[in-house]
Order: C-alpha cells, then sequence, then structure tokens
C-alpha cells in the first residue's frame, strides 16, 4: 500500500498546486488578507504532501519491494543500506520526484519564513511558484510515475549502476538539486515582481538570501561532484567540459552573477530590471540543466537512457516557463521604474563589469554545450571538448579575476582610479613576482597556467584588502564571507593551475616486483590478487610507494568487477599529502604477468576542492550574517 | 557630472553589445580551430584527410586487429565501419569496455600517411550505452552485422 499512499500524496498535492495558483493568484490582485493567509497555509501543505510522497519512495527502496517497477530496475537486495536509500534517487523517476520535493518544499519555505515581502508580491510569487510545480507534478504523474507496480513482482531488483554506488555521489544529487530547484525561488520573486511591479531595496534584501543559500547547494553540488569524477572515473582529470558538467555549471555562472547584481539592488537601487532578468535566466538554466540530463540527448559519462516522450515533455515545459517568463519580462519591465544610476569608477561599476563576463563565461559555455545539439540536428556531427573551452573561457575569466580583486575595493557611488591604483599595487606586486619566479624556475610553462597561478597569488592579496583597517572584531560577518569566498577562487584557480602546470604522469606495465618513480616518488609494485567485496570481485594491486627516503606507505588501486549489472571500474588510489596527491590506477594485464599502472604525482590538486568549500562556506557566512544584521535592524526599529 | 539614466541606459546597452560580440568572436575562434568533427573511416576514404586538428574517429574494433606493444601500454589496432579501414596507434589505459569486434570512439590526430594516433579512447560507462554518432554510422553500412 506505501506505493498507492506516495502515489496518492502526488495527486492531492498537485491538487494543492492549482489551488494555490488560483488563491495566490486572486490575493495578489485584491489584496486581501484571508486569502493571503490561506495561500500560504496552502503551500506549506503541499510541501509537506511532495515530502510524504519522497519519503514513501524511500522507504519502498530500503524495504526493496520488488513489486515496485523502479525498486526493482534500480535497486537489489544485496545492496548496503545507504545505496538501497540512495537508490530512489539515483534514476530518472526518482531524481524527478526529488526534484518536485524540493521544490515543494522550498516555496513551503517562502510561505513560513518570507516575511519581509509586500502582500501582495509574496502572493504573486507563491501562484508562480504554484504554476511552476504543477508542470512538474504532470510530468511525474503523466510521463514518470515512480510508483509504479510490477506484476507479478521481480524474485530480485537489477540492481544499482555500480559507478553510482560510491558515497560521495550519494549525496551529490540531492545537493545539486537544492541548488537548481533553489533558484526557483528566485525566479518565482522576479515573476511577482514582474506582476506587480514592486522592484526595490526591500525586494532584495528579501531574494538575497535565498539565492545565497541555492548557490551555495550549487558550489558544494559542483565541487563535490568535481571530486567525485576526479576519483571514480580514473582519469585523472577534475573537469571534463562534459555537457552534464555545463549543466550545473551554466545555473551557478547566473546564479553568481544574480547574486552580486542582488547587492547592487539592495544597497544602490540599481540595476533593477537586470536582477530580474537574472533570476529568470538563472533558473531557466537549471531548467535546461535538467532537460539536458534527463532526455538522454547528450553523449556524456552521465547519459542516461531515457524514453524521447519524457526529453519532449521536459522540453515543451521548458519552452512554456521560459518564453512564458520572458514575454512576461518584455510585457511588464515598463513598469518597473528605471533605478538609480552610477558611476564607472564605484563598487557598483565593477559589480556591473562582474555581470557583464559573467555572462560572457555563460554565453561560451552556453553555445559550446549546445551548438553540437544543433549541429546534430542540421546532419553534421561533431563535438566541443575541453580545447573549446579553455580557449574560449580563460581569457574572460583571467579578466573577471581582475573585476573581482578591484571591485571590493572600490566605495559605493563614487571612487578614484588613484585611490583604486595605489590599493591595487600589492596584489599586482604579488602576480608579478609569481611571474617572475615561474620564469627562473620553470621557464616554458604554458601561458594559461601561468596566467592562472599569477591571477591567483594576485587575488588571494587582493581579497585580504577589504579587511584593511577594519576592527576584525567588529567586522560584519557578510564581509568576512566576501573575503573567505574571494579567497576561496584564489585558492581554486591556484590548484587547478598548479595541477596544470607541474603534474607529473607515468604509465607503464609492470611485474610484480618492479618499481617505477614519478616526481620524487618510487613505487614498488608488491603483489596483485584477487579480493571479494559485497557485491562486487576485484583485481588489487598493492604498491609500496617512498617519497624520497621516507618511510615507505602502500596503496592499493583496484579493478572491481560487478555482476549486477556487470560492469567494470577502476578504483583509484590516492594519497594525499599537504602538498598534493599520489594518483594510482590499475589497468589491465597484459596476459604475460605485466600490469598497466599509471601514476600521477599532481601538486596541490586539492586546492581546487578546498577553494570550491571556501567559496561556499564564504556564501553561507554572507547569507548568515545578513539575515542576523537586518533582525537587528528590525528590533532596532520596533 | 551625473549621467543621465537614458546615456547609462544605452552605454551599458553598447557594453553588452560588445561582450556579446566579444564573446562570439572568441568562441567562433575557438571553434575554427578545436571543434572536433567526426568521421567513419568510410568517410574519409580517397579524401584529402583533415590534418592537424583533433577530429573523432568511430567505428568498430576489427576482430583480431588488436596487437599489444612491447612496453605493455601501447597498442595498435585497426577501427573499421565496413567500408574502410583506418589504423590507430595509442598509448594509455583502454577503458573498461574497450575489446574486439565492440565499438570505439578514439580522439586525436590523422598523420599523413592515413593513420591515426589517438590522445583518448572513449569510455563507454554502460554496455547499454552507445554515442548516438556511432549509432548514427553504424545505421548506414548495412554491411557490419554486429
Amino acid at each position: 500500500m506505501i506505493a498507492e499512499g506516495g502515489l496518492a500524496a502526488l495527486w492531492i498535492a498537485a491538487a494543492m498546486a492549482l489551488v494555490q495558483l488560483v488563491l495566490g493568484g486572486s490575493a495578489a490582485k485584491s489584496g486581501a488578507d484571508e486569502l493571503m493567509r490561506a495561500t500560504r497555509k496552502i503551500a506549506i501543505v503541499q510541501g509537506l504532501l511532495a515530502l510524504i510522497a519522497f519519503l514513501m519512495l524511500i522507504w519502498l527502496f530500503v524495504r526493496s519491494d520488488m513489486s515496485v517497477l523502479l525498486v526493482a530496475t534500480n535497486s537489489h537486495s544485496a545492496k548496503p543500506l545507504i545505496y538501497k536509500i540512495a537508490g530512489a534517487w539515483g534514476n530518472h523517476e526518482g531524481s524527478m520526484l526529488l526534484w518536485v520535493t524540493v521544490l515543494g518544499v522550498a516555496g513551503a519555505g517562502v510561505a513560513v519564513f518570507e516575511r519581509r515581502l509586500d502582500g501582495k508580491t509574496l502572493a504573486a510569487t507563491l501562484a508562480a511558484q504554484a504554476v511552476l510545480a504543477l508542470g512538474f507534478y504532470a510530468f511525474l504523474l503523466l510521463a514518470s510515475n515512480p510508483f509504479l507496480r510490477l506484476d507479478p513482482a521481480a524474485p530480485d531488483g537489477q540492481g544499482l549502476n555500480p559507478l553510482l554506488q560510491d558515497p560521495g555521489l550519494a549525496f551529490h544529487p540531492p545537493t545539486l538539486y537544492f541548488g537548481y530547484v533553489g533558484l526557483s525561488v528566485a525566479f518565482s520573486f522576479a515573476v511577482g515582481a514582474l506582476l506587480t511591479g514592486q522592484v526595490g531595496p526591500a525586494f532584495a534584501r528579501a531574494m538575497r538570501p535565498w539565492v545565497l543559500i541555492a548557490w551555495f547547494f550549487l558550489t558544494i553540488g559542483i565541487t563535490a561532484g568535481s571530486y567525485w569524477a576526479y576519483y571514480e572515473l580514473g582519469w585523472g582529470g577534475w573537469w571534463f567540459w562534459d555537457p552534464v558538467e555545463n549543466a550545473s555549471l551554466m545555473p551557478w555562472l547566473a546564479a553568481t552573477a544574480l547574486l552580486h547584481s542582488v547587492t547592487v539592488l539592495a544597497t544602490r537601487d540599481g540595476l533593477r530590471a537586470w536582477t530580474l532578468m537574472l533570476a529568470v535566466v538563472a533558473f531557466s538554466m537549471s531548467m535546461i540543466g535538467t532537460f539536458l540530463v534527463r532526455s538522454g540527448i547528450l553523449v556524456s559519462v552521465h547519459a542516461f537512457a531515457v524514453d524521447p516522450t519524457r526529453g519532449t515533455f521536459i522540453l515543451a515545459l521548458l519552452a512554456i516557463y521560459i518564453g512564458g517568463a520572458l514575454a512576461l519580462f518584455g510585457w511588464r519591465v515598463g513598469t518597473v521604474k528605471q533605478g538609480s544610476t552610477f558611476q564607472l569608477v564605484s563598487r557598483e561599476g565593477a559589480l556591473v563589469l562582474n555581470n557583464l563576463l559573467l555572462s560572457v563565461i555563460l554565453g561560451i559555455v552556453f553555445i559550446g554545450t549546445l551548438y553540437p545539439l544543433v549541429a546534430q540536428a542540421m546532419g553534421q556531427q561533431l563535438s566541443i571538448g575541453a580545447p573549446f573551452f579553455n580557449k574560449a573561457a580563460v581569457p574572460v575569466t583571467i579578466a573577471l579575476v581582475v573585476a573581482t580583486m578591484a571591485g571590493p575595493m572600490l566605495k559605493w557611488r563614487k571612487d578614484k582610479w588613484a585611490a583604486l591604483g595605489g590599493k591595487m599595487l600589492l596584489p599586482l606586486a604579488a602576480a608579478i613576482t609569481v611571474v617572475v619566479i615561474m620564469m627562473v624556475v620553470m621557464p616554458g610553462t604554458h601561458i594559461v597556467p601561468l596566467l592562472g597561478l599569477a591571477a591567483a597569488a594576485g587575488l588571494a592579496v587582493a581579497s585580504m584588502v577589504p579587511l584593511l583597517g577594519r576592527n576584525l572584531r567588529r567586522t560584519p560577518l557578510h564581509i568576512y564571507g566576501m573575503v573567505i569566498s574571494h579567497f576561496g577562487v584564489a585558492v581554486c584557480i591556484a590548484g587547478m593551475a598548479s595541477d596544470t602546470a607541474f603534474k607529473q604522469e607515468r604509465l607503464s606495465a609492470m611485474r610484480v616486483g618492479e618499481t617505477v618513480s614519478v616526481g620524487p616518488f618510487k613505487a614498488k609494485l608488491t603483489e596483485v590478487r584477487p579480493i571479494i567485496g559485497d557485491n562486487w570481485s576485484a583485481l588489487e594491486a598493492t604498491l609500496s610507494v617512498r617519497r624520497n627516503d621516507g618511510a615507505p606507505f602502500r596503496l592499493q588501486p583496484q579493478q572491481r568487477y560487478f555482476s549486477q549489472p556487470v560492469t567494470t571500474t577502476s578504483e583509484a588510489a590516492i594519497s594525499t599529502m599537504v602538498d598534493g596527491q599520489l594518483y594510482t590506477v590499475l589497468g589491465a594485464s597484459d596476459g604475460q604477468g605485466r600490469y598497466q599502472l599509471r601514476l600521477w604525482w599532481k601538486p596541490f590538486v586539492t586546492f581546487i576542492w578546498l577553494g570550491g568549500f571556501m567559496i561556499a562556506l564564504g556564501g553561507l557566512m554572507a547569507m548568515v550574517g545578513r539575515l542576523r544584521r537586518e533582525r537587528r535592524v528590525e528590533e532596532d526599529a520596533e | 557630472m551625473m549621467v543621465k539614466p537614458k546615456h547609462q541606459r544605452l552605454a551599458l546597452g553598447l557594453a553588452a553589445l560588445a561582450a556579446i560580440l566579444g564573446a562570439s568572436g572568441l568562441a567562433m575562434s575557438a571553434f575554427k580551430d578545436q571543434a572536433a568533427f567526426f568521421y567513419a573511416p568510410g568517410d574519409i576514404a580517397g579524401k584529402p584527410l583533415p590534418l592537424n586538428r583533433n577530429v573523432r574517429l568511430g567505428g568498430m574494433v576489427e576482430k583480431g586487429s588488436v596487437k599489444h606493444g612491447a612496453d605493455g601500454v601501447s597498442i595498435r589496432f585497426i577501427v573499421t565501419d565496413g567500408k574502410a579501414k583506418v589504423p590507430v596507434a595509442f598509448r594509455g589505459v583502454t577503458p573498461d569496455l574497450f575489446r574486439e569486434g565492440s565499438g570505439v570512439v578514439a580522439e586525436g590526430q590523422f598523420q599523413p600517411d592515413g593513420s591515426f594516433v589517438a590522445d583518448n579512447i572513449l569510455a563507454k560507462h554502460d554496455e547499454r550505452y552507445m554515442p548516438p554518432q556511432i549509432e548514427g554510422k553504424m545505421h548506414k553500412t548495412d554491411s557490419l552485422k554486429p
């Protein structure tokens, strides 16, 4: 009965969304208090029902109820519990249910917590959220029912793709979805504001925490996803410009631009129309990302086989929502009054530059990701990979780093070139020093990592400048948040540049007893033996590694064979040190006692993910700091 | 000096336009060098080879054609689509599902002698997964029965 209960909860939730739309719509028009309160309550009920449906699905997976089609095709009774739970969203239907659940819960969150937005705009926002929810409920109920029964029940399940059986991956999709779908709130806010015409600092302050929290989850999700791909796929790379990675990067770029422009709107009442536009674009990118991943039209390591009607359904939803929002924007933007103007040399000037450059990068990633699809439709087959993105996006990114250095040094309203020049001296000196040192120590370093190292050094110094001359104890939390995020960008870029410039690779076929060296390491292959795991068997190599003349340590890369479904995966063995990682992969045997082994020494590669988490942490601090500060201001006012 | 809103809008519009043009310019130039076109052996038989650029070559690994090098990490094999054959050289760890008689996509460059040097052999992570590019090419060549 659990499956039927979940399905019923979904249908009722969809009905609630319809009620929410009607009530919210009329509340937005009349502004009546009773309607307003009812809309809030319905939104909360709708969110709870979606959550109940999702919990029911998890329960079915935990019980391994093989009379449910989705469980039978994606789970197996012999799986560890955590992967049974994660299996609930490791497939198309379950992940779409998760998507809808987050959408519903985010709407409920707005209904519970949002007190600053004026009543009419809030009602319109909840109505917009209900429209979004309705489309995705329809998609679930009509084209991707997760609770479909299987009659007769299967004796046992088919198992989960072994690549997905990894603790990191169990939590990667939910984190990304919190980010993707969190942006729906910003989208609905923008639609609400377009309908009522109420755009200003108060609106921006209400929207900002929602943008920051979604952005926080997106940042964590992308960072974790990158690390997962790095250690699980065994290719030693941390970003492949894979279309599915790009699908998560595009909303992140738009959200990053949005959280900067919303600050201009909150502080200086500028960029009104632009901020609304970005809010629409950010969630549109989330939906496009979902479409790309879920329609199965992409060649990708993530490509899921999905039937084409679903792709068409999502594409239709996309067209309605994005087209509708853009049409609304075109129709209503005239009613949004012109905000204040600004000087070029000022904080807001730098933030406009930031927005412009982020939009350019977004455009490049967008074209590079979607052009192959367009070309394919026109009968030409081509693929666009890392070289394209690196060549097109790196120069813009360097310019963006320079803007990030200068922005926080500038005063709001108006500043002077001379004042900026003075503050930029130290960061520029740091950047130039790095370039000079590199030219001497490693002449012939490629220009891209060289620029990356210089930009990282400059930004690391520049990001600290806003703290100069401040009383560190009384500095508001959101300033620390900004400093940590910007410093995190520097750390992340340093990691990428360092890995690109300094990594060393060794590929060889080894017999037991032989030794190879890579970087400062000597690795001896001491043993290769078969081992058995929970639901896999493996060939495991044991490497005894010494760094220079240090104490030896062991690394044990594996080739794993899964029987449900039949798959082989490489399990890299990685040793993390303060100054980098040694990454080892076991390849195939040549049948004559030799095994392929691939070793990389990757100096400071860990900085990439360390920086990513710092960026996210800064966002969280900014959100908490802003909320606390506004509460204090409210209390003072009372 | 206060700027008129109208002028500022115009200036911003121009800046945005410049940014879009710049981005398209960058994208176009990168695209010209870097977009990897996809070929099956039959597509280029008897035609001028696309030299000095990254392309993808897709087809089947011919049965009995895989030769391992003495160093244990180089391999040579022949990619065929039933119409023509291209010898491919690769140094590295081949993906888990690389085997004779199954589909493969190699990324790399054609050599003047008509052979192909691969930098990367695309991994198939799922036995159900077939690059759509290959699928399309395969349907065109009826002679190829798996």
